[in-house]
């Protein structure tokens, strides 16, 4: 076992706008052109690198868009089924705690198919990192309604718009997981429209997890232009329009006392 | 003939697993486990090799101990819950681990999760649980992730009955959307309960398919005599667990970065995969194959039954050759893979034997005999009996009725 | 067990009424004594509030299936469970039964959710067993059946404690079973309730007399 305290710093080489951590031999990436996948994932890899444990991650990804992810990093990683990438990082941290856990699913596998997963890994406080990309749809399967679709968006199961009445309001996964999480936990909802700040999250959500203080979740609100039949400006304009209004940027847990040397 | 044949607690055997991380372990002829002093009250259980009077759970989680698990994830359901009540109460004592999950898939998945990092790990569940642990099943078998399942069958379908039942052996054996690559043994007895749990772990860690320990709510509930002893004591190495991920090195600098998966872009790829695990899985059988056997030229009736019901087999068949009756005796202790080579001798040799298959459920067992006496003429009878249990008496009675009355009065 | 064969008893009565204790002893003392024993319990759903069967074997040889057709020993605590086992009986059967009237007992088991029964002796079953003595049990018309009626309920209450109701059946067993000496059975009751003991040793005097009075009233009653 590498010495499980090391840091890992490698000089930039290259590619000065590729994390160390991407793995460039599966690079570009197998994601649509404008998803917010990439943008999600390169956040998570400058955070991992900046904090120096790309040696002590176990990377899970879900089923859904982010199973593509599979060989993304340059970190140790594991594809699972839908819904139980938290499970299993949950498996390996409780087996070996000095694992850095990072589960990254898609909102159908953290809201629908593993609600209970991250459900109870919230309320057991599991020291574990959740990454969910919320796009408000199955994007692997075709398109299809999530827990997250808004009223009225078509939906390739809500062909003539959601219907509140019928199914419900979009899920609140962040607010959900705040409510619930017991002391120690980290939940913000980040946006890839704001790069920065879902990097802070991220890192924040990382100490969280390395200074063993309990839960931390985030919900990246991210794009897919391919299901939702957007070109790159109304792409844009529904993540920063409809999508922010619904769903709050911002943190929604930090544990206090805050952790020393935290950014932002 | 009357043989039973069993396998070595490790197998040495050429080929290590199918790919994956370093198999040169076992080429090497084995590492033995530095095994954790067993000191304390508890300790002194499996120190002191003496005959203890327990239920068969309770025997399960001493095994797990002996067998060097490392942590267990449960969720409950009867008949197996003592099994985590014993654990978790003799866990802390040696520095393993437990945690609840919230159900039967997360119990599996997190299993994967702490073999994943090199820690053997295990579960038990029953019934409705057995179905929903199918899945993480699934994903074990296709990436082989090792893993051990005790399994305490119930009534089904369904909730049906918390008691008893042999129902769930062609969930154990065939369950998942695969080919069923696994390794299920069916135990008899509590000291069978102990050592083959035991056996479970190194199976499981040596060729990486998943591998059960096939109880039933008799064996988890009844009282019996049993010696517990140390694996060390009778000369049994035990395997290694090795990670398969975040092992040594970091990765991209050091090392490859490990990226496992268990989806596949195209149908040829996956064959591919597959053949490679048939194959393996082909090497494995006749290194884990177990069964027992009484058979000779002048057998008029093979009684056939596994776990708990080969034991009301093996009574009756006393019983009926006390009488004076030609009966033999045939059980596949290994249902997975199912020694079906040993099934054929036993029976092909004797175009007039016929078979009387017993068990407690509806002919999921006999569908396996059938399937390995393909082409041969030998009848079957059957008493099968879904969800209750089978005395030896009933078996005398089905022998009795279906003999020839000159063999009747001959006893 | 002359023949080699296993020795087959059953005890049956009101969940809460110790039971399963009664079984588990038994099969503890077998063990202890050096022969081959199997308990198992019945633990359907219905375990609270219902009949609770408990299934001993006692061998000198490896033992088969856990449960069996037919019982050498059947004890009925209660007229439920009188019911529910009649079909155990055989030309032989010794049946020996609670004379006194058995309502339904109020449940004070140590029951392990419903569908979990660990077996641990319900200690507190003072309550169940009926003040009232009501119509006795009717043993079977069968042939060849031997009908034992013993006055446990009563005896216990009158004399000792109603909590050691079953500790005086299990005496009454040891002595009509005649395979286990009554010395060993008295030491598997003291390692079974050893903490118990230890903190009211009066309780473990009561028992002992218990199963002194169940190993006399067989004879008492010239039943042997």
């Amino acid at each position: 076992m590498a010495d499980e305290k090391s840091t890992v710093v490698r000089e930039p080489t290259k590619n000065p706008n590729m994390p160390l951590s991407w793995r460039k031999e599966t690079k570009p990436h197998r994601f649509c052109p404008g998803c917010g996948h990439a943008m999600a994932l390169k956040a998570l890899g400058e955070v991992v690198d900046e904090l120096g444990i790309l040696d002590r991650v176990l990377y899970g990804c879900d089923i859904g868009c982010s199973l593509l992810s599979w060989d993304f990093f340059n970190f140790d990683s594991v594809q699972t089924h839908h819904g139980r990438t938290i499970p299993v990082v949950v498996g390996a941290k409780r087996a070996r705690p000095e694992t850095i856990g990072i589960a990254y699913m898609g909102d159908g596998g953290g809201y629908a198919i593993g609600a209970q997963h991250l459900v109870n890994a919230a309320q057991r406080g599991d020291q574990i990192t959740a990454i969910l990309a919320n796009n408000t749809l199955y994007a692997m399967t075709g398109g299809q309604l999530a827990p997250t679709t808004l009223p009225g968006q078509k939906t390739g199961t809500t062909p003539y718009g959601r219907e509140v009445r019928k199914t419900g309001s979009p899920l609140q996964g962040p607010e959900l997981v705040a409510a619930i999480a017991p002391a120690g936990a980290y939940v913000a909802r980040g946006t890839v429209g704001e790069y920065q700040q879902l990097k802070g999250y991220l890192k924040k959500a990382l100490r969280n997890q390395m200074e063993g203080r309990g839960f931390s979740f985030v919900e990246v609100l991210s794009t897919c232009p391919t299901n939702w039949r957007t070109n790159a400006k109304d792409t844009w304009a529904f993540l920063q329009g409809e999508m922010a209004r619904y769903f709050k940027v911002g943190e929604l847990r930090v544990p206090e006392p805050a952790a020393p040397g935290e950014e932002e | 003939m009357k043989e039973v044949v069993r396998k070595g607690c490790t197998v040495f055997s050429d080929h290590g697993p199918a790919f994956g991380w370093d198999g040169g372990l076992l080429r090497k002829g084995g590492r033995v486990i530095k095994e954790t002093q067993l000191t304390g009250e508890y300790g002194a259980v499996l120190e002191k090799e003496q005959r203890s009077f327990m239920t068969g759970n309770e025997v399960v989680a001493w095994a797990a101990l002996a067998a060097e698990a490392d942590f267990m994830y449960g969720y409950p359901i009867t008949p197996q819950n003592e099994i985590m009540h014993y654990w978790s109460r003799l866990a802390p004592h040696f520095g393993r681990g437990f945690l609840q999950t919230e159900d039967e898939m997360a119990a599996g998945f997190a299993m994967l999760g702490g073999a994943l990092v090199g820690k053997k790990t295990f579960c038990a569940t029953a019934g409705p649980g057995n179905i929903l642990m199918q899945e993480p099943i699934a994903m074990a078998e296709m990436m082989q992730i090792p893993g051990v399942w005790i399994i305490q069958q119930r009534g089904g379908p369904s909730t049906a009955t918390v008691i008893y039942s042999q129902q769930e052996l062609r969930l154990t054996t065939a369950g998942g959307n695969g080919e069923g690559l696994r390794i299920v043994y069916s135990t008899a007895s509590h000291q069978e309960l102990f050592e083959y749990t035991i056996k479970a772990f190194n199976r499981a860690w040596q060729y990486r398919f998943p591998t059960f320990v096939l109880g039933d709510g008799y064996q988890a509930k009844l009282r019996e005599a049993v010696t517990l002893f140390r694996p060390a004591a009778k000369g049994w190495t035990l395997i290694p667990a090795e990670p398969l991920v975040r092992g040594p090195g970091i990765p991209a600098l050091d090392r490859e970065p490990v990226h496992l998966r268990n989806t596949f872009n195209i149908e040829e790829e996956l064959y591919a995969r597959l053949e490679e695990q048939l194959a393996a899985y082909e090497r494995l059988t006749p290194e884990v194959v177990e069964w027992e056997v009484e058979v000779g030229p002048e057998t008029e009736v093979l009684l056939v039954a596994h776990g708990i019901v080969a034991r009301a087999a093996k009574q009756a068949q006393k019983m009926l050759n006390q009488q004076g009756q030609k009966v033999g005796y045939f059980r596949p202790i290994t249902v997975r893979p199912f020694p079906g080579t040993a099934l054929r001798q036993a029976v092909g040799a004797n175009p007039n034997l016929r078979l009387l298959v017993v068990e407690s459920a509806y002919g999921q067992l006999l569908s396996m005999v059938k399937a390995e006496l393909y082409g041969l003429t030998n009848p079957i009878d059957t008493l099968l009996k879904p969800g209750v249990g089978v005395t030896a008496e009933e078996i005398v009675a089905t022998v009795t009725k279906r003999a020839p009355k000159e063999v009747c009065h001959g006893g | 067990m002359a023949d080699g064969k296993a020795l087959k008893i059953i005890i049956a009565g009101e969940g809460g009424q110790g039971v399963q204790s009664i079984g588990e002893l038994l099969a503890e003392a077998a063990f202890q004594a050096g022969k081959q024993a199997l308990y198992i319990p019945n633990f359907g759903v219905e375990q609270r509030g219902g009949v609770s069967v408990a299934y001993v074997q006692i061998s000198d040889e490896e033992i088969g299936a856990p449960k069996f057709l037919k019982a050498d020993l059947l004890t009925v605590l209660s007229k439920r469970s009188a019911e529910r086992t009649k079909g155990y009986l055989k030309p032989g059967t010794i049946y020996l039964y609670e004379q006194s009237a058995l309502e339904a007992p109020v449940i004070d088991d140590r029951a392990v959710g419903i569908q979990g029964y660990e077996t641990v002796a319900p200690e507190a079953f003072a309550k169940m067993v009926g003040d009232k003595a009501g119509k006795p049990a009717t043993p079977p018309a069968a042939p060849a059946l031997r009908p034992i009626g013993i006055r446990a309920a009563q005896t216990a209450k009158a004399e000792l404690t109603p909590r050691v109701f079953n500790i005086i059946v299990l005496g009454a067993i040891t002595k009509l079973i005649k395979v286990l000496p009554p010395a060993g059975v008295k030491e598997a009751i003291a390692k079974k309730f050893r903490a118990k003991f230890r903190e009211n040793p009066e309780l473990e005097e009561l028992n002992f007399q218990a199963f002194a009075k169940g190993l006399t009233m067989i004879e008492a009653e010239g039943m042997q």
